[in-house]
Order: C-alpha cells, then sequence, then structure tokens
C-alpha cells in the first residue's frame, strides 16, 4: 500500500504542476514528472515478492519470475513519452520564436 | 559568427569523443544483436546509438559532423526501418496469421535462434535510432535564426 | 525522488529545474533496478538523458531564465482542493488493487511456461514485444515516425527564411541546400 500512496503522490505533484504553474517550461517538466508517475505504477503492480528478473538462463527453471507483461507495455510507454516531449519541445520553441516570452498568460493576449 | 561554427568544443571533448564514439556505437550493436538474451533489445540499442551520433555533433561542432551523416540520410534510414518491420510482420501473413514465426527457431541460448525476433530488434534499431536522431537535428537548425534576430 | 520532483517544480531558475528532472529519472532508473525490471531500467536511463539533452536545447540561451509568476492565494487554494479530492477517490481505488507483492499471474503465467518453448528466445520481455504482442510495437513505431513528422513539419520552416536573410557565405548555401529538400 505504501508504495503505490508514494507513486500517486508524485502523480500529484507532476499535476500541480501541469495546473499552476505559468511559464511553459515547467509544464514540460510536470508533464514529463506525470509520465514517470505512471510507470513507475505498472511497474509496481508486476512486482513479486522475492522475485527474479524474467530472463532465463540454461541452469535455472522457471520459477519465482515477476510478471513480465508490465514491462512489455512500460517499455512502449517509456519511448512514446520522449517522442510526445519532443514534439512539445519543438512547439514551445516555436512560439517562443514567436511571442519572445515563456508566459502562457502573455501569449493568451498577443493573438495573431 | 561562421568562424565560430568551426570550433565546436574544447581540445580535451574533441580528443575523448574521437576515443569513445566507437566504443558508444560498439556497445548499441551489441546491446540489439544480444536482444533475444540479455536484457535490452531494439529499443534501448537505437537509442544508444543515437546518443552516440548526437555526441559527435555536440563535440565537433554542425559542419565537421554533417560531413559523415546528414538530415537525408537520417530520413531514409527511419523509413527503411519501418518498411522493413512491416515487411517481416506481412511474411508472416503467407505462412498462417499475422506475425507468424516463420524463421526456424534454433537452439535456444546461442545467438542464432529465436526465429523472427533479431530482425526485428534490427529493424526496430534504424527507425528509433534515425528518428530520434532527426528529431535532434531538427531542433538545433533552429538555433541560429533566432541568435541572429538578437 | 519525491524530493526531487518537488525541487524541479518550485526552483524558479529554468536550467535548476531540468537538471533536477534529470535527477528524478535517473532515481527512476535505480528504482526499476531494485524492482527486479533490468530492461525497463536501461530504456529509461538512456531516454531520460535524451530528454534531458532535448530540454536543455530548448531553455539554454533563451533570454528568460527565471520563470517569473504571481498568482493569488485564492487560485492557490483552489488547485490544492482540486487535487485533495483527486487524492481522495484515488486512495479509495487503491484499495481493490491486489496486494504489493503479490500480482494475479494469470495471462503471465502462460507467456512464462511457453515463452522458450514457442518462441526460441531466452529474454521473456523481448519476446513477449516482439513476439506475442508485436502488433503493439507496430502502433508504436507508427507514434514515433508521426512525431518525427511532426517536428519535421513544425521546425521546416526556418530553414527558408535563412536564404532570404544570409545569401552570403558558400557554405550556408550549402547546408540550407541540406535542409531544404
Amino acid at each position: 500500500m505504501m508504495p503505490y500512496l508514494l507513486c500517486l503522490i508524485l502523480f500529484c505533484e507532476g499535476l500541480y504542476c501541469v495546473l499552476r504553474k505559468r511559464n511553459l517550461i515547467k509544464i514540460i517538466i510536470g508533464v514529463m514528472i506525470m509520465d514517470y508517475a505512471v510507470n513507475l505504477f505498472f511497474v509496481l503492480i508486476a512486482y513479486k515478492m522475492n522475485g527474479r528478473a524474467p530472463i532465463l538462463s540454461p541452469d535455472t527453471t522457471i520459477m519465482n519470475m515477476v510478471d513480465p507483461l508490465p514491462h512489455a507495455l512500460v517499455l512502449t510507454s517509456i519511448v512514446i513519452g520522449l517522442a510526445t516531449t519532443a514534439l512539445f519541445i519543438a512547439i514551445a520553441i516555436r512560439i517562443y520564436q514567436k511571442y519572445g516570452t515563456f508566459d502562457i498568460t502573455k501569449i493568451k493576449e498577443l493573438k495573431g | 559568427m561562421s568562424k565560430e561554427r568551426d570550433k565546436g568544443m574544447s581540445l580535451i571533448v574533441k580528443t575523448i569523443t574521437r576515443l569513445t564514439v566507437g566504443l558508444i556505437f560498439l556497445y548499441g550493436v551489441y546491446i540489439i544483436a544480444h536482444g533475444h538474451l540479455s536484457p535490452g533489445g531494439g529499443f534501448a540499442g537505437g537509442v544508444i546509438i543515437a546518443l552516440s551520433f548526437i555526441h559527435l555533433v555536440l563535440a565537433y561542432g554542425k559542419e565537421t559532423a554533417f560531413k559523415k551523416l546528414s538530415q537525408s540520410g537520417a530520413a531514409v534510414f527511419e523509413s527503411l526501418g519501418a518498411i522493413m518491420f512491416l515487411t517481416i510482420a506481412l511474411l508472416g501473413l503467407i505462412g498462417g496469421y499475422f506475425f507468424l514465426n516463420f524463421i526456424s527457431k534454433g537452439t535456444p541460448f546461442k545467438l542464432y535462434s529465436a526465429g523472427i525476433i533479431p530482425l526485428c530488434n534490427i529493424a526496430i534499431c534504424l527507425k528509433v535510432g534515425a528518428g530520434l536522431f532527426a528529431i535532434f537535428i531538427a531542433l538545433i537548425l533552429l538555433k541560429f535564426d533566432v541568435e541572429n534576430k538578437k | 525522488m519525491i524530493i526531487g520532483a518537488l525541487i524541479a517544480i518550485e526552483v524558479k531558475h529554468l536550467l535548476s529545474s531540468v537538471i533536477a528532472v534529470g535527477a528524478v529519472g535517473l532515481g527512476l532508473s535505480l528504482t526499476f533496478l531494485d524492482l527486479k525490471a533490468p530492461d525497463v531500467a536501461i530504456v529509461q536511463l538512456v531516454v531520460e538523458i535524451l530528454s534531458v539533452i532535448y530540454l536543455i536545447r530548448a531553455t539554454l540561451k533563451r533570454d528568460l531564465p527565471y520563470a517569473t509568476e504571481k498568482g493569488l492565494f485564492l487560485q492557490a487554494l483552489v488547485g490544492l482542493i482540486f487535487i485533495a479530492i483527486f487524492l481522495v477517490f484515488a486512495v479509495q481505488c487503491l484499495y481493490e488493487l491486489p496486494e504489493f507483492g503479490h500480482p494475479i499471474m494469470r495471462v503471465a503465467k502462460t507467456y512464462l511456461e511457453d515463452g522458450l518453448a514457442k518462441t526460441g528466445a531466452a529474454n521473456i520481455v523481448t519476446a513477449i514485444i516482439l513476439d506475442f504482442r508485436g502488433y503493439d510495437t507496430l502502433g508504436e513505431a507508427t507514434i514515433l515516425f508521426t512525431a518525427v513528422v511532426g517536428v519535421l513539419a513544425v521546425m521546416r520552416e526556418i530553414g527558408r527564411k535563412k536564404e532570404i536573410t544570409h545569401p552570403n557565405s558558400s557554405q550556408e548555401g550549402k547546408e540550407k541546400g541540406e535542409v531544404n529538400e
């Protein structure tokens, strides 16, 4: 129960950052922190007490491995998170080039 | 501005880069080739290969590094990776269902085993590595225009 | 890790914020290693390095290294109230999950037992993402391709503007020829 709670606190920190901050780079950082929290949650679900890593070797039998299915999901999710962040950063750079500031309140005023 | 571009970073960084970029590339290839035997796989290896190219660009400046690898080359490699992955998947369609594992599975724990998986790893590596490097090149090509405006 | 995230959010200097996010990602990679997930730890480490490189590219040499913000106390309170409501409902959900350390491995049991016989790969996670669930990997490759095309489309226009403002040296003409193809 405790690890799930800590992971949830990390997610809420990311959420707070996205809601409250005015600088665009801080918003990007908040989205990245939420990404980390979700991936951590998936891997936490997969953990088995006293388990082994899910890799076979010639001299062991299959006993007590952690769940490999969420590992596969998280592997894909991490790379997709990187692609989304890269797109976000590209758009942020173009916004800075057009408006001269990262402050989102000022971007709303200077329309067109 | 033009003579600043030739410099890149300091001499220490350039020498170390010359020594280690080949090793980083080789490490990435190792992780891909042993993707079905030890942790790693196509994604990690692809990102490591992209990191080695980015290291080259960061240490030597844009001009010198572009002689070895250009933006069009990165785009070609990425499309090649995607087409290879799709071809391998569609060839499985001939035997039965989508993504059928049709190459023979050799003895386990050897390098030549596990049917279709090493080929898929190589295709994924090309796609991920070239794609991330193309994103990096696109992000830094904008830089000089913004600086000139100031 | 939680303290690192707090530092990343609250610090005003943008570069320190980015470094703090790098530290959070590194701590996350070590946590994955502790949870017996080496594949995920390797990928998280290298992806963290790459995303910090991209973030530094966005924040370096910008005119505003300090994030200035001011907000009324009431707005901060309303934000915190919403997050508290979310927390209450989420904690109720957490009681429904299986206990930490005893996962319900119904599908994964067949993957673990038949993995070596059916695919011949020793790494079960690679066998899952490329053989048992290969379609998801195809979708992920499509997402990466779309992201790359999106970034190239967003950043494309500047090449032509450079041609208009700097028509003097031949070296610049050659690299603009590379950009504009």
